[in-house]
C-alpha cells in the first residue's frame, strides 16, 4: 500500500506559490527539531520524526499544517523514547492553557 | 568509525541496469511507490548509510547499506508521459531495494 | 461537537502552539538546552537565505576548476568557501544548454537547509511533490518557466541522505562581472530549478 506521504505521481492541482512569514511558534518548532536531532544530543532521529508523521491518518496529514505535523512527530518521538511522559506534558500544557485560552 | 567498518559491500556500479523490487511493506520506507518494479541505470554510488527503515525505530540500522542514485526514463515510469521522451527522474535508492536487471 | 481526533481549525493551531511551548519549557527545565539555545537557533535559521548557495554559483561561474570540484563534491566545495554546512551531503547538478535540473522531495520536504535556509511553502506542498516528477514542464510553466525545444529535464527526487542544489546557466551579458554582482543575480527558485535566470541586457541609460 502507498504511504499517505508517498505522493510522487499522484494527480494534484496547481502549485500555490503564496509565501508567508512563519509564526514565532513555528520557528520554535523548527528550532526544537534541529536542537533535538543535533549530534550533540541525538534525542530524536529525523527518521523517527518522519515515521510518526507517516503514521498520521490521511485526513489528518492533509488537514494539519506543516509545523503542526512536525510538533506532533516531535512529541510522539519524545514520548516513545521516554524523554517526557504524557502526564507531565499534559500538566504543562494545562498550565500553558491557564495562561490564556482553553486546552482541548 | 564502527559504522563504516560494518558497511555492506556495494553490489552495483555506475552504469549498471537495476530493477527496484516491487515490494510494498508497511512502515517507514524511503523507496517511493512510483519507482517500484521499474528498471533504471545507476548514475552513481553515494556511499553507505544506515538503513532509515531501522533508524525510524531508533535502532542503529547497521550494517550501512550502499546508496545509489538511479536514473529512470520518465517514459518508463509513466505510461502516458506527455513531455520530452529524453526526460529522466533520478532517485536515491538503498541497495536492499535493488536487484540486477539485464 | 467535534468528531474524534478533530479540533476546530481555529483551535488546532492553538493546541500545537501550546504543545510547543510546553515541550520547550519541559526540556529547558530538564537542562536539555537553554532558552538562549532556542533563540540562537531561530535567529540562525532566520538569517539563512539562499545567499550561500548563490556565492557558490558565482564562484563556479568565474572559476572552472572550482566548478569541477563543486560538481564532484558539493559539501567539500561549500567548505572551501568557508560555508559551514554541518553534515550536509550536497550534490550540485549542472544546467546545460541540453539539460535542465529540478529538485523535489516527493516523500517529505528534504532540502539543503544549512545552505539555502528554510524551503518555500510550495516546495512542501502536495501539488509540487506529486506533480514535479510526473509533469515537470507543466509545473515549471506555472512558475513562468518555459524551456527551449530540445532541452531535456532531469528531476531529482531527494529521497535519502543527499541534498541537491542546481547550478543555473550563467546569464549572458555578465562578462567581467564581479562575483558579488553575479551572486546577486542568483535566485532561490533558480537553485531549486523551477526558474531560469534571465540574460542581462544593459540599457543605454545604465552604461
Amino acid at each position: 500500500m502507498r504511504g499517505i506521504h508517498d505522493l510522487g505521481g499522484l494527480p494534484a492541482g496547481p502549485v500555490e506559490r503564496d509565501e508567508h512569514e512563519y509564526a514565532q511558534w513555528e520557528k520554535r518548532v523548527d528550532a526544537l527539531m534541529m536542537l533535538l536531532s543535533h549530534k550533540d544530543r541525538q534525542l530524536v532521529k529525523v527518521d523517527e520524526l518522519r515515521r510518526n508523521i507517516e503514521g498520521l491518518g490521511a485526513d489528518a496529514y492533509d488537514r494539519m499544517g506543516y509545523y503542526e505535523r512536525w510538533m506532533h512527530a516531535i512529541v510522539q518521538t519524545l514520548i516513545q523514547r521516554g524523554v517526557i511522559s504524557i502526564d507531565e506534558l499534559g500538566r504543562k500544557m494545562a498550565e500553558q492553557a491557564g495562561r490564556g485560552g482553553s486546552d482541548r | 568509525m564502527g559504522r563504516t567498518a560494518k558497511a555492506a559491500a556495494p553490489r552495483f556500479r555506475s552504469g549498471d541496469r537495476v530493477r527496484v523490487r516491487a515490494a510494498h511493506p508497511p512502515g517507514h520506507v524511503r523507496t517511493p511507490y512510483y519507482c517500484r518494479g521499474h528498471v533504471g541505470v545507476v548514475e552513481r554510488v553515494c556511499g553507505a548509510f544506515a538503513n532509515p527503515e531501522e533508524l525510524a525505530y531508533n535502532r542503529p540500522g547497521l550494517p550501512a547499506q550502499p546508496l545509489y542514485r538511479v536514473r529512470f526514463q520518465a517514459v518508463e515510469l509513466w505510461p502516458d508521459y506527455r513531455e520530452d521522451p529524453a526526460d529522466v527522474v533520478e532517485i536515491e535508492i538503498y541497495q536492499h531495494w535493488l536487484e540486477g536487471a539485464s | 461537537m467535534n468528531e474524534p481526533g478533530e479540533l476546530p481549525r481555529e483551535d488546532s493551531v492553538g493546541y500545537y502552539r501550546r504543545m510547543q511551548a510546553a515541550v520547550e519549557e519541559l526540556l529547558i527545565l530538564r537542562g536539555v538546552f537553554s532558552a538562549a539555545d532556542v533563540d540562537r537557533q531561530v535567529e540562525a535559521m532566520e538569517g539563512r537565505s539562499h545567499e550561500r548557495g548563490a556565492r557558490m554559483v558565482a564562484r563556479a561561474w568565474v572559476d572552472p576548476a572550482y566548478k569541477a570540484r563543486m560538481l564532484a563534491d558539493g559539501s567539500a566545495a561549500a567548505a572551501e568557501l568557508g560555508l559551514e554546512v554541518g553534515p550536509l551531503r550536497l550534490i550540485v547538478v549542472e544546467n546545460t544548454p541540453e539539460a535542465h535540473n529540478v529538485v523535489v522531495c516527493t516523500l517529505c520536504s528534504c532540502y539543503p537547509r544549512m545552505l539555502l535556509g528554510i524551503p518555500p511553502e510550495w516546495y512542501k506542498s502536495r501539488a509540487y511533490r506529486s506533480r514535479a516528477v510526473r509533469e515537470p514542464r507543466a509545473v515549471l510553466a506555472e512558475f513562468g518557466t518555459h524551456l527551449a525545444a530540445g532541452v531535456r529535464i532531469r528531476v531529482h527526487d531527494s529521497t535519502a541522505d543527499m541534498r541537491y542544489m542546481v547550478l543555473p546557466l550563467r546569464p549572458k551579458g555578465t562578462d567581467r562581472w564581479s562575483e558579488e554582482r553575479l551572486a546577486a543575480l542568483v535566485t532561490r527558485d533558480a537553485l531549486i530549478g523551477v526558474a531560469q535566470l534571465p540574460d542581462v541586457i544593459e540599457s543605454r541609460a545604465s552604461r
